[in-house]
């Protein structure tokens, strides 16, 4: 055995999982662009990338593994129609916008529509919480075993979404292809929302013991990540991967021996500085905007703050309120006052957060994050009394054991204080 | 693709004897730049379309155990509001939805025609 054979055959599994997280999308987005069969293309792929986890170990890796598993899945897409031919079965196929054509095929550079699948999978006509499970199945080529995990359902369920998905873009005639005239911002727009929602639900406590589902919120950045890079210069884009990037930066820092470690007692040497970085040069310069792009860049702008402060105490909260106030006339969101009312608390003391509160109280009467709040600025006011029933009721409705655990400790101090 | 686009006088669309005269000839001009804008659209036909009585004038037919029974319609509450439908050939669906924001402010439910084999 030669050394060239040795080193090929001793690595060709870590070339096929490198080759897997980097191209499966590219791939499979030019095979659904050529053979216009979305339902078989992503078999064929799966296929492909099977038989050459039988093959390279023996034959050795390919000088261009890309276009083998591309060759191998197209031939396979090819016999299946053959097959589908003498049947007499004709299957129906991907629309595709008029006059729009697969990127050409070239050598060694296969091209990439990986745009247009994400589209697709993002579609507005397709049920929301399917979007994003399709976008990670399609284009990041997650398995639908791991996708049912992080979504919390049985893969069945999540194989009969992603079915029902598929069979919808094709029989409702979703096309491939550009969006018509002016209308990419808006899909865009639409896709980015689509992303930081799976983001915020690996970091939204759900019912049980498992305070965040990390996975799937580094899964939806490795998305945004993706669609960054395709469309480097939409607005919306940059800001919505800065925006996850800073938020998921945090991740090592917010759970310890299984409680939430709240953003002041945080570690910020655990936080991920790189990333914080990139964030930061994403959004540099990025200017004012107008409705989701500028919603983003607001957020963004809020998370940035707390991610350069390099204390707790040097959080310059005076500028998050400001921000927040922008994004409170641009959304009307009772939520974007909360947070207002918290940053105004910390920057001008607890009653003036305290009178923000007032405004949301019929309009979040039973959210637990109202009654945590609450709880925390009565507390800072000595107003035991409203901090320890408000705390009580953050308890009653919260369903995560850890967050009501955090909560639990919080109205324990609280007794300890009033003894 | 053959598209079924059913128009219902639900959101911000009255029905129609509800509307004025002014707003009944704005209406009829709204569903005549439809036509238009159909027409002049390369791969989209207009194969069909008409106003519907409303739901006072539905007649129901259910069949149960083999006995067909007739009543008053129609058949379900929302089935009450349809004004309408367009049958359309259009190439893909992306191209229905933006044909029809030409339409009075209807809420319309866009369906596939399933080819008969």
């Amino acid at each position: 055995m030669t050394s060239t054979s040795a080193r090929f055959s001793t690595h060709p599994e870590r070339v096929l999982d490198d080759v897997h997280r980097a191209e499966w999308g590219r791939l499979l987005s030019l095979l659904v662009a050529r053979t216009r069969r979305l339902d078989l293309a992503e078999d064929a792929l799966a296929e492909a990338f099977a038989r050459a986890a039988a093959r390279w170990p023996v034959d050795g890796v390919p000088t261009n593994p890309a276009g083998w598993l591309y060759t191998a899945a197209h031939r396979h897409i090819v016999g299946r129609l053959r097959a589908e031919a003498v049947a007499g079965r004709k299957a129906h196929l991907l629309a595709v916008r008029p006059g729009w054509t697969p990127p050409e095929a070239a050598d060694a550079d296969l091209g990439d529509d990986r745009l247009h699948l994400i589209l697709l999978c993002c579609h507005p006509a397709l049920p929301r919480e399917s979007r994003s499970a399709l976008a990670l199945r399609l284009v990041i080529g997650m398995s639908t075993e791991q996708i049912a995990r992080l979504f919390l359902v049985s893969t069945t369920t999540m194989a009969a979404r992603l079915t029902r998905a598929k069979q919808k873009i094709v029989g409702a005639g979703i096309p491939l292809g550009d969006p018509l005239h002016d209308e990419l911002d808006a899909r865009l727009d639409e896709v980015c929302r689509t992303i930081y929602l799976a983001f915020t639900a690996g970091y939204t406590p759900a019912a049980g013991s498992e305070l965040v589902r990390v996975d799937l919120a580094g899964e939806a950045v490795r998305l945004a990540a993706v669609l960054h890079q395709l469309v480097p210069d939409a607005a919306q884009v940059r800001a919505m991967l800065a925006l996850v990037l800073l938020q998921h930066s945090r991740r090592s820092a917010r759970e310890r021996d299984g409680r939430l470690v709240t953003l002041d007692e945080q570690d910020r040497s655990t936080w991920h500085h790189d990333e914080i970085d990139a964030a930061l040069s994403l959004i540099a310069g990025l200017p004012t905007g107008e409705g989701y792009a500028e919603e983003l860049r607001l957020q963004t702008l809020i998370a940035a703050e707390h991610a350069t402060a390099p204390t707790a105490n040097a959080t310059d909260w005076a500028a998050i309120a400001g921000h927040y106030a922008a994004l409170e006339v641009l959304t009307g969101s009772a939520i974007v006052r909360l947070n207002r009312a918290v940053a105004v608390a910390e920057a001008e003391g607890a009653p003036a957060g305290l009178a923000l509160l007032a405004d949301v109280e019929e309009l979040l009467a039973d959210d637990r994050r109202l009654a945590a709040v609450r709880g925390e600025l009565s507390a800072r006011v000595g107003d035991l009394a409203t901090a320890k029933a408000s705390f009580q009721s953050a308890i009653t409705l919260s369903t995560n054991e850890v967050e009501r655990s955090h909560l639990r400790s919080r109205l324990a101090r609280l007794d300890d204080a009033d003894r | 693709m053959k598209y079924f686009v059913l128009l219902a006088t639900m959101g911000e669309m009255p029905s129609w004897e509800q509307l004025t005269p002014e707003q009944q000839e704005a209406g009829m001009a709204q569903h005549v730049a439809f036509d238009e804008a159909c027409a002049s659209r390369p791969g989209v036909e207009m194969l069909g379309g008409e106003a519907l009585g409303d739901g006072s004038m539905a007649t129901t037919l259910r069949t149960r155990g083999g006995e067909v029974t007739v009543t008053d319609g129609p058949f379900a509450e929302t089935a009450e509001q349809i004004g309408g439908y367009y049958v359309l050939e259009a190439p893909d669906l992306d191209t229905v939805i933006e044909l029809c924001k030409v339409l009075p402010p209807y809420d319309i439910d866009i369906r596939p025609v399933l080819d008969t084999p």
